[in-house]
């Protein structure tokens, strides 16, 4: 019980600065973010620094090489890649990025309560996640853009209703030891609510797992939602993410191989950066889980 | 071997195909329309709908619907195609077992590659090589199979490197060779992310089996290294390599969709996006659910085994 006053300062968050300087005196996650902040300001910036606007044709310029009027080069239809490719990544960023958040939104809350309850409503919850689990990921997605119009919102729906499931798994193993803890102990004795407990006393000291669970995911999810733009159900023509402009850029590789490597690199180097910031925060936040580094 | 486990493993087998049934099921045909609009799109009118609920039997009761369906699913009845009237089992069959050969040639790949690699990379740890590998893993984890398959396509297959052919399938009755040489290149393709993922995990579980009490103790005693790593280190440091590897079988089916389409490989995936593209219902619940119950069946067949391993496992805890 004497914990009490100070578990409630843990779990206000004030211990943040020895954890930033930990976190970012690791190799990993270090080249990560050198790779990863970059393409993020950019997708932002957008327009602003995209030296053409992406829809406009220069049909004289079809197929142009990378180096002179167009850095990167040109597509089937004479639009400047560089420009498609900045616009396209937002997209597809905002894809990764979206489905992940939904998929904690949903799947914590679910890891939580399950770990916390335990008996019949773990065992029931769990068995759920299992089964969704057991519908290969790709599918999952294609089954419910099959029945959904196909949008952005749509797609990071799929993909988010996809991971949630890994999300809440790993919520729950790291709240079932938690659970037990002195301090969840006091909370329970003092009478206070079961959402404070899960959201308040019990969440701050889960985030671990969770971030370096989210984190993996990041890249994962980039790589479904351009897999489902790469079949035609995902964001469509009007704002073209990397995923959709390989699969157009597929048909014109004897024409122009740049069409196909630019956003294949650029795809190549997110999905890469999300992986090593995973990894890394794996090292630092949750070390248990690799044999190696400790 | 515990009965009870066994029991309850065979129910849980049993209900999980039956929910995932009812899944499909639910989202295709209870959500308002939703089965019609799949078949006709966007070009749905009031009267199109109504043909369509009743060539499909949607305006019967509901359960008797849900009963027909689950039922089906059991006896691997599911329905027609609604392009060509053929039944979904005796399109998905022949499809099936070629997409089948292709996962296990994909498979066999990434275990006689990765695995080596792995042992390698751990029994090196921190030197040059480890580093190689290492990266090497990283850049393959982050490729979408589409892209590798695209770039594999555009580099193996064209005059400077014809390599391979461009795709397609000969069956293993026209001979081994051309059977393989149609199989591998997506094989390869498909794999470039498990192949990297299970040369982490082979990697850091001998790495972890390396730095334990009873390796040392068989270093001490004067075992050479060799046997130390093979026989002391690969029992134990496999272990979790090999649910990795039953894991991966529905990243695999998965996965199918695009590496067929993309090397128009005539198995499930490429029958999926054509349903998709039809608008065939009945061909896309089936391309679905097969694949999903091919892995409940496949993880329940490894658990099976894992209990004959191991008695101690038991259900519950993780």
């Amino acid at each position: 019980m004497a914990t009490d006053t100070s578990t409630q300062d843990d779990s206000a968050g004030v211990e943040i600065p020895p954890i930033v300087g930990k976190l970012l005196s690791n190799r990993r996650i270090l080249i990560g973010l050198a790779i990863l902040l970059p393409i993020v300001l950019v997708a932002i910036l957008g327009e602003t620094i995209a030296p053409y606007d992406p829809t406009a044709t220069h049909v004289v310029d079809r197929y142009a090489g990378p180096g002179g009027k167009f850095l990167l080069g040109t597509d089937h239809l004479g639009r400047d890649l560089l420009s498609r490719v900045i616009l396209g990544g937002r997209t597809s960023l905002l894809l990764g990025f979206g489905a992940t958040a939904l998929a904690l939104v949903l799947g914590v809350p679910i890891g939580l309560t399950a770990g916390y309850a335990k008996g019949r409503v773990d065992e029931v919850l769990m068995r759920i996640m299992d089964i969704i689990m057991s519908v290969p990921t790709l599918l999952l997605g294609l089954l419910i853009l099959v029945v959904l119009p196909s949008s952005i919102i749509n797609v990071v729906l799929a993909i988010g209703v996809v991971y949630a499931p890994r999300i809440a798994r790993v919520t729950r193993s790291a709240t079932l030891s938690v659970s037990e803890e002195e301090y969840v102990m006091a909370a329970k004795a003092r009478g206070e609510s079961s959402p404070y407990i899960l959201f308040r006393e019990i969440l701050p000291n889960v985030t671990g797992p969770i971030v370096v669970e989210g984190s993996v995911r990041v890249g994962y999810a980039i790589m479904i939602g351009t897999s489902l733009s790469f079949l035609g159900l995902g964001a469509g023509p009007p704002n073209p993410d990397w995923g959709f402009m390989i699969s157009v850029a597929r048909e014109h590789i004897y024409q122009t191989p740049w069409f196909l490597i630019w956003p294949s690199l650029a795809l190549l180097l997110t999905v890469m950066a999300t992986n090593l910031i995973g990894d890394g925060l794996r090292d630092v936040l949750d070390p248990r889980e690799t044999g190696d580094h400790q | 071997m515990n009965y009870l486990y066994l029991v309850k493993r065979t129910a849980i087998a049993f209900l999980s195909i039956v929910v995932v049934a009812s899944v499909v099921f639910g989202v295709t045909t209870l959500l308002p329309g939703s089965a019609a609009n799949i078949v006709l799109g966007t070009e749905a009118t009031e009267q199109t709908i109504q043909q369509v609920n009743k060539d499909l039997g949607l305006n019967r009761p509901l359960h008797v619907q849900y009963v027909d369906f689950v039922g089906g699913v059991f006896t691997g009845d599911f329905g027609e195609s609604l392009i060509s009237g053929q039944p979904v089992s005796e399109l998905i069959w022949p499809r099936l077992l070629r997409t089948l050969q292709l996962a296990t040639v994909a498979m066999l790949i990434s275990i006689v590659t990765a695995i080596p690699l792995g042992i390698i990379a751990a029994a090196k740890r921190n030197t040059i090589l480890d580093h190689v590998v290492t990266s090497g893993s990283y850049i393959g984890l982050s490729i979408p199979s589409f892209v590798s398959a695209t770039l594999l396509l555009m580099f193996l297959t064209s005059p400077p490197l014809e390599l391979f052919p461009k795709g397609g399938y000969v069956p293993i009755s026209q001979g081994v060779i051309p059977w393989l040489h149609h199989l591998l290149l997506p094989a390869i393709a498909m794999n470039t992310i498990i192949l990297a993922y299970v040369l982490r995990q082979t990697r850091s579980s001998m790495v972890e089996t390396l730095e334990s009490d009873y390796i040392r103790t068989a270093r001490l005693k004067g075992v050479a290294e060799r046997n130390v790593l093979f026989k002391h280190g690969l029992r134990n440091g496999l272990l979790p390599t090999v649910t990795v590897l039953a894991l991966n079988f529905g990243w695999m089916m998965g996965s199918v969709v695009i590496i067929e389409q993309i090397f128009a490989f005539p198995g499930m995936g490429e029958l999926i996006v054509q349903a998709i593209e039809n608008r065939n219902l009945t061909v896309i619940q089936a391309g679905i659910l097969v694949p999903t119950i091919a892995f409940i069946l496949a993880n329940f067949a490894a658990d099976i085994v894992y209990t004959m391993l191991d008695p101690r496992i038991s259900l519950g805890d993780q």
